[in-house]
């Protein structure tokens, strides 16, 4: 074939503006490049249907045609193969998440550790983890992860908070560890806040341990859920306690973790309170993760509401990010870094990969939230992963088992979701989760479009992701 | 490129590997598959894309400087020898260490440290 007779298609992309100019979120490489006048005209001619190489090089140059053809935003006519990337087989852990109970002293009942939709399956097993199992933990984080300079605990339960002088324990082993083998260790938590004391956010703070609130608005959005066994609601009890942390605690920026519900989807009013009111350095929001026919469960025009709020908080986002100053709506923040990046991701999050969690039992599991389920065991800290079941979870998994996403310009950034939360709704780790499509596209749209405009109109902001750990 | 601005961190990897395929130096390698390289009306007659010269094994030899020629280079070009005696199958003129000069590398133990020890040889 000659270059005259060749004919091109688009290939595939997402086109967004922002601050006036006109960007390519390619997929599946997740590259964002800045049109010109030119290759705008090259996309626009072909959006009608194929032409030939002639008279797109007729109509803006050859240059542009072979340029566009380079990054993938055109294709010939057979595309482009798209390699299937397989995580190498002993990837190293990065992460490790200790669940030091599976105790808690609340009872929320959407809790996806106690609730109707558990997977938890923790009788018979121990409530809580001790030295000997928080050791052996430790150590096998040490072992497995390779080459890596910095490695992470984060503290999780239950509640965290009620095996605190295991927590500490923990620290000194493996801060000494640390020390002794030249790696780098840090720890973070997360809590419902309701133990914190001024020793403990003392001893927080000197520790350098960042610390996620688990919050959920003000005082009646907050104790919709998150009550006490007794059915009485927790805020007024961890109100005074979180401004003590804000307050006290000056080595690491508290962030706040809101799970959004039917009965509380107030994202404006929810941010404003723990954001402006107690001060929060960051908010995140997440939909509760449950079966559909729950009464808390957000429906579809429940996620369009969400939705809707979450652009107007992100257009304040935008306001402040063009003037140079810090936003805390975490969700945004996130997502720009993982746009920054180009992060095309195999799969959802490092669950199974370069993050486990380990339960008080010792055993492994992709990652918290399927700590002491039986059916998702991946294997003990005292003798590793078995492989087999991680190839399982891994392969179910991956973005090019999902054949619903395959044409998805959202993948790079989505692989699929969350894979307990697909366990919850479809029985499968590996199955996509098609409920969220809409939203995440739109969530993306957004995204894109506000990353577009900082790139167009302030782009020394998007520095501050170029380190930022990618979720 | 010039009708696409690289913005974000992988659109710049992108647009440094579309670069690197005009820039890098090739040699005995066919024409590739898939890529970005080459030629955008023909996917198959694109250029090679694995560079030679400082590349991912390390080997005193086969290297060009930034210029793209032999005179700003960390070595002298004799020393591209080395590899051929060492790794390749294609039997180029190296010194006979069978007969000769048995001890031509006898200082370079590892070729990463000690490249600088090769001895010259002037038959």
């Amino acid at each position: 074939m000659t270059a005259q007779e060749a004919t091109y298609h688009l290939g595939e992309f997402r086109a967004f503006e922002g601050g006036g100019k006109k960007f390519l979120y390619l997929v599946p490489s997740a590259g964002i490049f800045e049109l010109d006048r030119e290759a705008e005209a090259v996309l626009t001619r072909l959006a009608q249907g194929g032409a030939s190489h002639q008279e797109l090089s007729a109509l803006a140059g050859e240059e542009v045609v072979q340029e566009l053809y380079q990054a993938h935003a055109i294709a010939g006519d057979g595309g482009f193969a798209e390699p299937l990337q397989q995580p190498q087989a002993d990837f190293p852990l990065q992460t490790l998440v200790m669940n030091l109970t599976n105790q808690c002293n609340l009872s929320c009942q959407y809790c996806y550790e106690f609730g109707e939709d558990k997977v938890a399956t923790p009788e018979g097993k121990p409530k809580f983890m001790d030295f000997e199992t928080g050791k052996a933990s430790v150590d096998y984080l040490f072992a497995t992860s390779g080459g890596r300079r910095a490695i992470h605990i984060t503290f999780f339960g239950g509640e965290t908070l009620m095996n605190f002088p295991l927590l500490k324990q923990i620290v000194d082993y493996a801060s000494g560890l640390a020390a002794e083998r030249g790696r780098y260790i840090d720890f973070s938590l997360t809590t419902n806040a309701t133990l914190l004391t001024p020793t403990i956010i003392e001893y927080l703070s000197e520790k350098r341990i960042g610390v996620t609130v688990s919050m959920d608005g003000g005082k009646e959005a907050h104790d919709k859920f998150r009550v006490f066994a007794n059915g009485k609601g927790s805020y007024d009890i961890i109100e005074p306690r979180v401004r003590a942390l804000i307050r006290d605690h000056k080595t690491r920026p508290i962030t706040a973790r809101v799970t959004m519900t039917s009965q509380a989807m107030d994202v404006m009013g929810t941010y404003r309170h723990l954001k402006d009111e107690l001060g929060f350095w960051e908010v995140g929001f997440a939909p509760v993760t449950t079966a559909p026919n729950r009464l808390y469960s957000i429906n579809e025009r429940g996620l369009d509401s969400v939705l809707e709020q979450f652009r107007a908080l992100a257009d304040d986002y935008l306001a402040h990010a063009l003037r140079g100053e810090h936003h805390g709506f975490s969700n945004v923040s996130d997502t720009l870094a993982e746009l920054h990046q180009g992060v095309s991701k195999s799969h959802p999050c490092g669950a199974g990969l370069g993050l486990v969690g380990v339960g008080p039992s010792g055993d492994i599991a992709p990652c918290h939230r399927f700590v002491d389920s039986d059916t998702h065991r991946l294997g003990h800290v005292s003798n590793g992963i078995d492989r087999e079941r991680q190839t399982d979870f891994l392969g179910r998994g991956h973005i090019h088992s999902k054949t619903d996403c395959r044409t998805c310009f959202a993948r790079p950034l989505c692989a699929g979701g969350c894979h307990h939360e697909a366990y919850v709704r479809y029985g499968d780790t590996g199955h996509p989760n098609l409920h969220y499509c809409d939203w995440i596209r739109g969530w993306t749209d957004t995204c894109l479009q506000i990353y577009g405009a900082i790139a167009a109109q302030n782009p020394s902001f998007l520095e501050h992701f170029s380190e930022r750990k990618a979720a | 490129m010039r009708h696409l601005r690289a913005v974000n961190q992988k659109a710049r990897r992108i647009d440094d590997y579309v670069a690197s395929l005009d820039e890098d130096v090739v040699a005995l390698q066919g024409p590739g598959q898939g890529g970005r390289g080459g030629n955008p009306a023909n996917p198959l007659s694109q250029r090679p894309h694995v560079p030679l010269g400082c590349s991912l094994v390390f080997s005193p030899g086969w290297e060009v400087d930034s210029a793209g020629g032999t005179a700003g280079l960390c070595q002298p070009v004799e020393r591209d020898l080395y590899d051929c005696y060492v790794t390749c199958f294609w039997p180029a003129q190296v010194p006979d260490h069978l007969n000769n000069y048995p001890d031509w590398t006898a200082k370079c133990a590892a070729a990463t440290k000690d490249w600088r020890n090769i001895d010259l040889v002037f038959p």
